[in-house]
């Protein structure tokens, strides 16, 4: 099942710049670890020492936030995408 | 008591008032509200010259920084002749100028826990335009506690976000984040850069939402996060919920420390190996100069991004690898030399410091980065 993930700007460092990569994936947090197997350096940014998700970071299923669905065991199916959307505090 | 509007306001405000949505009784009850703006800065500009310009009848201004030449490229509403200025006097003009129908009330001092309660309590609604995770923790927080409206904008790069928070029972700031990242894993805008334009419209997204929420019109985006890249000019819009399990704000605390950052410190400090940080040497910039006169020659790894090199660099630089990549070039680093890292400000390179320092590398962090050789030490190199 080919899930596409947005990549935002602040994380684009860490996937050699692709704003967006395609996984193949049945739930939300087995296409994150195949972003993060394509993409190691990635991994810090994503999950903690314990391997869950960071509080920082969300991750929604088209507009839903898998916080409110299955979370990381939220089924994504073909032509799905997922957004990643990390904490920014820019605005001066 | 409502105040009306005159014949002065009747003219200048006749596109308002021809319509069914504003009207002399919106525009009246603009007239008669009022509008905290945390931050004269990229999205605090926009916002205040668009809300005096609609004739919001009080708009208070919270800011404690001076005009800075670096400002200029987004924050419309200081202008060059305002560089070395206050900044909350630079923008009550500029307002002034725009409509004197406006009464502007100066906050010129930090937004802290002790007075946020305060200053906003007088407000009906807050909109956030500040640049750092404390503040717009401390912002919400104080919101939740008075039940004001938090109009948000926040920007990096080419990419901005806005939603409005806690509104009519609606999710806030710590449904979208329950907690802040630690200090330094997201660059700011002085580290990372912005388009100019992109505070533009998030801050006037901003005001939009402001007036729509004085007003009572239309559908605001309580309850939605809208994101915007202006890369692709695109929109997309995410839903937002209440956290049930979200413990409730009873009270402001130290927002810095619930961010993760140590209190302001002077001077060198060296980190005890071992410790929870990784174990690297910060020295400050005179130190550094002082030990470099002294003979100390260090492996000089500069951790910016190309683009900054090309703006301005250390002659005695050694290589240029962006901090994201050092990880994964650390074999283009000597690793019988002590290694001296660098950045623009010195957040990025202690990130990359400890990168180095978990390999076994032997690291000092320049405390200040660039910017602070160039003030302190070198003044004829140019400050970005």
């Amino acid at each position: 099942m080919s899930v596409s993930i947005r990549i935002p700007t602040a994380l684009r460092p860490y996937t050699d710049g692709c704003a967006a990569v395609d996984v193949d994936a049945d739930t939300a947090g087995a296409a994150l670890d195949a972003l993060t197997t394509a993409h190691p350096r990635l991994a810090t940014h994503l999950r903690g020492p314990d391997g869950r998700l960071r509080s920082f970071v969300n991750v929604y299923r088209n507009d839903e936030d898998i916080r409110s669905l299955e979370r990381e065991a939220t089924p994504v199916k073909s032509g799905d995408t997922l957004v990643i959307v990390p904490s920014i505090a820019g605005g001066a | 008591m409502s105040v009306p509007l005159t014949h002065e306001e009747i003219a200048r405000y006749s596109r308002h008032l021809i319509l069914d949505e504003v009207g002399v009784e919106g525009q009246t009850r603009l007239k008669n509200s009022s509008v905290l703006c945390i931050g004269t800065g990229g999205l605090g500009s926009p916002l205040l010259l668009y809300l005096a310009a609609a004739g919001v009848g009080r708009i208070g201004v919270v800011d404690f920084d001076v005009v800075d030449a670096s400002n200029l490229h987004r924050q419309i509403i200081h202008g060059t002749r305002s560089v070395g200025q206050r900044k909350v006097v630079s923008a009550r003009d500029r307002i002034l100028d725009v409509n004197p129908h406006v009464r502007v009330d100066l906050y010129e001092e930090p937004f802290t826990s002790e007075n946020a309660l305060r200053i906003a309590a007088d407000y009906d609604v807050v909109v956030d335009g500040t640049d750092n995770f404390p503040t717009r923790y401390l912002v919400n927080d104080a919101c939740v506690l008075l039940g004001k409206p938090n109009v948000y904008g926040s920007i990096f790069k080419f990419e901005g976000q806005a939603s409005v928070f806690n509104h009519q029972g609606g999710p806030n700031y710590r449904d979208l984040y329950p907690e802040p990242p630690p200090p330094g894993l997201v660059p700011s805008c002085a580290e990372g850069g912005v388009l100019g334009v992109l505070p533009g419209i998030i801050g006037t997204i901003q005001a939009t939402e402001t007036l729509k929420i004085l007003l009572g019109v239309g559908t605001t985006l309580s309850g939605r996060l809208l994101l915007f890249d202006a890369l692709t000019m695109r929109f997309r819009e995410l839903k937002l919920y209440k956290d049930p399990q979200a413990p409730a704000i009873e009270r402001l605390i130290d927002y810095d420390q619930f961010c993760g950052i140590p209190k302001a410190h002077t001077g060198s400090k060296e980190i005890a190996p071992g410790s929870e940080a990784a174990s690297f040497a910060r020295l400050s910039v005179q130190e550094i100069a002082a030990r470099r006169a002294a003979g100390w020659n260090p492996y000089v790894l500069d951790v910016r991004g190309a683009g900054e090199a090309a703006i301005v660099r250390f002659p005695w630089a050694d290589a240029l690898i962006p901090h994201t990549e050092v990880a994964a070039r650390l074999a283009e680093v000597p690793r019988d030399r002590e290694v001296l890292v660098h950045c623009k400000l010195g957040g990025r390179s202690s990130q990359a410091a400890a990168v180095l320092a978990d390999a076994g590398y032997r690291v000092t962090n320049m405390e200040g980065g660039i910017t602070a050789w160039a003030k302190e030490i070198d003044p004829s190199l140019p400050t970005y």
